[in-house]
């Protein structure tokens, strides 16, 4: 049966209510089960080999010794994992990246790995593990990789994207363009014009559970992982094809996840435990340091941006272009792209021009950071916006206003949009008291907006109705911050029965059919989607088991709060069906009950949202303290409005972090510098003020209940609304992210000549 | 190495247990005894999803060595509930949705527990300055502050 997915539900009863977690007392229990709290009987430990060296070639690996030590019971290479990628350049960086073949192209890749008795005997192996290495010269800088002169990481590597082909290698993998119109009669038709460079930082996602698994392969070709990651189904699909396994022979079960937004969303380490349990005979437990989680998995990009937008004397912008270069670690893929695409998705532009450049870097290979590429592009445009604002003489938000992007605006990436938050979320700012409170000395107010796309994608859902009527809904998608929640809320307003009677769980990848992971935002949205086609579906079978009940034809029966009813006044005698006795005369009736749905979720509306924030800066040390801080998003609509408060607030957090503090720093040696939370600091309690929320609803059209994914924006406007706001207390403009101390006392010296 | 014998207390119960001299808390707690509640996150003390009471006051498991416990008296977070009863705090992080992931959880209530028992009244920004060792990603702090002063108040037995 088709499903129709089209926005009709005005008025909830469950949807909008914040019940408690069904997830909640295993987690404050300490009962709930990650990645690293699972064993499994004969199981080794595992330890991995990586280069001190950001660029080498790798001669000779001789393992020798290691195997030796006793109880180490195997010590994998790439020669353990062998090149079955058949030519897929994507699968190619994740093998190489999970174990470097011919070159170390980072600080902390892995080289070889071992599985012994116990950690003592693993480390030990290590130690004796002889890697003859031909250090080669290195490059992280963004732009220094782009240089002419600079080391080359791969010499297959030609810029895509630019014609004719270039026919030497470089760090430049490919080249993005998006926009429309005019851009050089745009400027000429401008009165003002504001032209800047901007630099962001590589920051990790910070996820406090390392990542995390224990691996078995059998000697009859079955496996099984159980592993922390956003995408259970995704890790299967990579292992098997790296591992030549048949997909329906590895079983992979997803742990409960201590975070990941974005860094656990394709496999690290999880090939090499396989490989290790393959060669050993017994299970395998493989848990990263803090260390190797910072050296070798996430980061984000580094960018360097110019921006360059033009307005008319009333303020309205006549064009805007944009270059960005986003590193991408060693292997490229399409950050630049989803930079180049997001900049000005905020705007109702005439012209615009996005360029982006993926360069690749002897840094970790780049992984998703919710809302992935969109915070640096925004740190750039909303500054530059700002600056043209206060040029012009008007107020920051009245100028966003005027040039906000509404339904029908053809966007900078190029769908033309339908009904949107921008305005709305502007329109909140403006009348928020935030706006108009108190300033002291030394503090200042900045705001900015943020877009994401949010994510559809392939989602399987079963919902079984139990004997005694409750319900049982296996989910697909990975929950990462109280979607079984949200989604036994969707269960329950689609049956018409309480929350109580549903329990969501999350289905390993031998009981369900396959499903996109959880990102872009799109658990809630699509698993949603499923859930209600999946109900729609039981109902179905409901209403006949009704009529077999009732003995009258099941055309006469309607589905009203949760009952069976029959229609008409000929059966005006029958008192309606619950699920409950429905369900207890299924076993006479045709049997169990279920619904299922198999979907791909298109119509993931998009995103907007716009942050204010009052800082104060410390002019003797360059600190800054964030006073205040408020968030206006766009939920389409919040099932679970608690838990969309905490995204909101979540995303704010790491979007300060990262605007003033978090930063990879690398030696001349290439050496990754502060792989810890010590000197990488990400925000502590005592740094923050409460995060102010306001919920906006302006519904999605492509979903039934209007709901938007709710997860990733909030990451996206901090950047710079933080940094208007130090230009707003401090009075100098920073170009240059994190704005730490030294840089902001750097910029107050500048600014005093 | 030869391993130590250590006779300790772990949530009121005796316990006796075998362990290296290098060997932490942290470690002999998850794997030795089984009490995976308590989370790593940086094994170096940073992160605070490892806390746990020793004599009454927080420590970082990764930082105390199993051999250290001899003759001491530790709580962990399996130790916080009193059989099938929540503890405030716990019942509270449900109620305000003070967790999303849950991994740095069980070391924020062992940590907010033991400042309410110094504290019972705690301003905003000693709960925050008291907290500053946990590390939460997932929430920006907001709803685990109002927790734990939601769990302040009713442990007062002040109205909410």
């Amino acid at each position: 049966m088709s499903f129709d997915a089209t926005h009709q539900k005005e008025q909830f009863k469950s949807v909008g209510t914040r019940p408690l977690r069904p997830d909640g007392v295993d987690k404050v229990t300490g009962r709930a089960r990650y990645g690293a709290d699972f064993n499994m009987p004969g199981q080794l430990v595992a330890r991995v080999l990586r280069s001190p060296h950001a660029h080498a070639r790798i001669v000779k690996i001789d393992t020798t010794r290691a195997e030796a030590v006793k109880g180490v019971k195997a010590v994998v290479t790439a020669d353990d994992l062998p090149d079955l990628t058949n030519g897929d350049a994507a699968l190619f960086a994740i093998l190489d990246n999970c174990m470097a073949r011919t070159k170390a192209l980072y600080d902390g890749h892995a080289v070889a790995a071992v599985a012994a008795i116990d950690e003592k005997a693993a480390k030990q192996a290590l130690k004796l593990i002889d890697v003859e290495y031909e250090v080669l010269p290195h490059v992280v800088d963004v732009d220094a990789a782009m240089a002419p002169d600079a080391p080359v990481l791969n010499d297959a590597i030609f810029t895509e994207g630019v014609t004719p082909k270039p026919d030497t290698a470089s760090n430049v993998a490919n080249r993005s363009e998006f926009g429309h119109g005019d851009v050089e009669a745009g400027f000429e038709a401008a009165d003002f014009i504001v032209e800047r460079s901007y630099k962001t930082g590589q920051t990790h996602q910070g996820y406090i559970e390392p990542h995390a698994c224990v691996a078995s392969c059998n000697p009859d070709g079955t496996a099984e992982l159980w592993v922390c990651t956003q995408g259970h189904f995704v890790y299967r699909q990579n292992c098997a094809d790296l591992l030549g396994l048949e997909v329906s022979k590895l079983r992979v079960t997803s742990s409960e996840i201590g975070g990941g937004f974005g860094g656990k969303t394709h496999v690290w380490a999880e090939p090499v435990a396989l490989a290790l349990s393959r060669k050993a005979g017994r299970p395998v437990k493989l848990v990263m340091s803090r260390e190797e989680v910072f050296r070798a998995s996430g980061p984000t990009s580094a960018t360097s941006i110019d921006v360059k937008i033009g307005a008319r004397k009333d303020g309205r912008i006549t064009a805007a272009t944009a270059t960005l270069r986003y590193t991408s670690g060693p292997y490229p893929d399409m950050w630049a792209e989803l930079g180049a695409m997001t900049s000005f998705a905020c705007y109702d532009l005439e012209n615009v021009k996005t360029v982006g450049f993926e360069v690749v870097v002897n840094r970790p290979k780049v992984a998703a950071y919710r809302a992935p590429s969109a915070p640096m592009a925004a740190f750039a445009v909303e500054s530059a916006v700002d600056e043209l604002a206060h040029k012009i003489g008007m107020d920051a938000v009245a100028f966003r206003i005027k040039n906000a992007a509404k339904e029908g605006t053809k966007s900078s990436y190029g769908p033309v949009y339908g009904p949107i938050g921008i305005g709305p979320t502007l329109e909140a700012a403006k009348a928020h008291p935030h706006m108009s409170a108190p300033l002291r000395e030394n503090q200042g107010r900045g705001m900015a907006c943020g877009f994401w796309f949010n994510f559809g994608g392939q989602t399987c859902t079963d919902l079984n109705i139990n004997a005694d009527g409750t319900v049982t809904l296996a989910v697909g998608t990975v929950d990462v911050g109280g979607s079984r929640a949200s989604l036994s809320l969707i269960a329950a307003e689609e049956l018409g029965i309480e929350y109580q009677d549903v329990k969501a769980v999350v289905a390993d990848t031998a009981t369900l059919g396959y499903n996109d992971m959880t990102d872009g935002s799109r658990g809630t949205f699509s698993s949603s989607m499923a859930t209600i086609s999946a109900a729609r579906n039981a109902v179905e079978i409901m209403r006949q088991r009704a009529a077999l009940m009732w003995d009258i034809p099941v055309e006469d029966i309607y589905w009203e709060d949760g009952h069976a009813k029959a229609a008409g006044s000929k059966y005006g005698n029958l008192a309606p069906l619950s699920v409950k006795d429905i369900a207890a005369e299924s076993g006479n009736t045709g049997g169990p009950i279920a619904g299922h749905s198999e979907l791909v979720a298109d119509g993931a509306g998009v995103s907007f949202a716009t942050h204010i924030c009052d800082v104060e800066v410390d002019p003797e040390t360059g600190s800054t303290r964030i006073v205040r801080y408020t968030v206006i998003q766009d939920a389409g609509k919040a099932v679970h409005p608690s838990y969309v408060e905490g995204q909101y607030q979540g995303g704010a957090a790491q979007g300060i972090g990262w605007a003033l503090n978090e930063e990879y720093i690398y030696g001349d040696d290439g050496r990754l510098q502060n792989p810890g939370f010590l000197d990488y600091r990400i925000p502590v309690c005592s740094d923050l003020p409460m995060i102010d929320t306001q919920i906006l609803e302006i519904p999605n059209p492509n979903h039934p209940y209007g709901v938007r994914g709710v997860g990733e924006t909030s990451i996206v406007p901090p950047l710079a609304a933080i940094a208007n706001a130090v230009s707003n207390a401090a009075g100098v403009r920073m170009s240059h992210i994190p704005m730490s101390p030294p840089r902001i006392l750097a910029a107050l010296k500048d600014a005093k000549g | 190495m030869t391993a130590i014998a250590v006779s300790t207390t772990i949530n009121g119960d005796d316990v006796e247990y075998l362990c290296q001299p290098d060997e932490t808390l942290l470690d002999v707690l998850r794997n030795r005894l089984g009490l995976m509640g308590t989370k790593e996150g940086c094994g170096t003390g940073d992160c605070g999803a490892c806390s746990t009471i020793m004599d009454g006051r927080v420590v970082c498991s990764c930082l105390v060595l199993g051999a250290e416990a001899q003759g001491r008296s530790i709580e962990t977070i399996e130790g916080m509930a009193q059989g099938a009863e929540l503890h405030p705090l716990q019942r509270k992080f449900i109620e305000h949705a003070a967790l999303q992931c849950g991994i740095c959880t069980p070391g924020f209530l062992i940590a907010a527990k033991a400042l309410l028992e110094e504290k019972p009244d705690p301003t905003e920004e000693e709960i925050r300055f008291w907290l500053a060792g946990n590390l939460c990603r997932c929430t920006g702090y907001d709803k685990i502050v109002r927790a734990v002063q939601d769990a302040a108040r009713e442990m007062r037995g002040e109205a909410a």
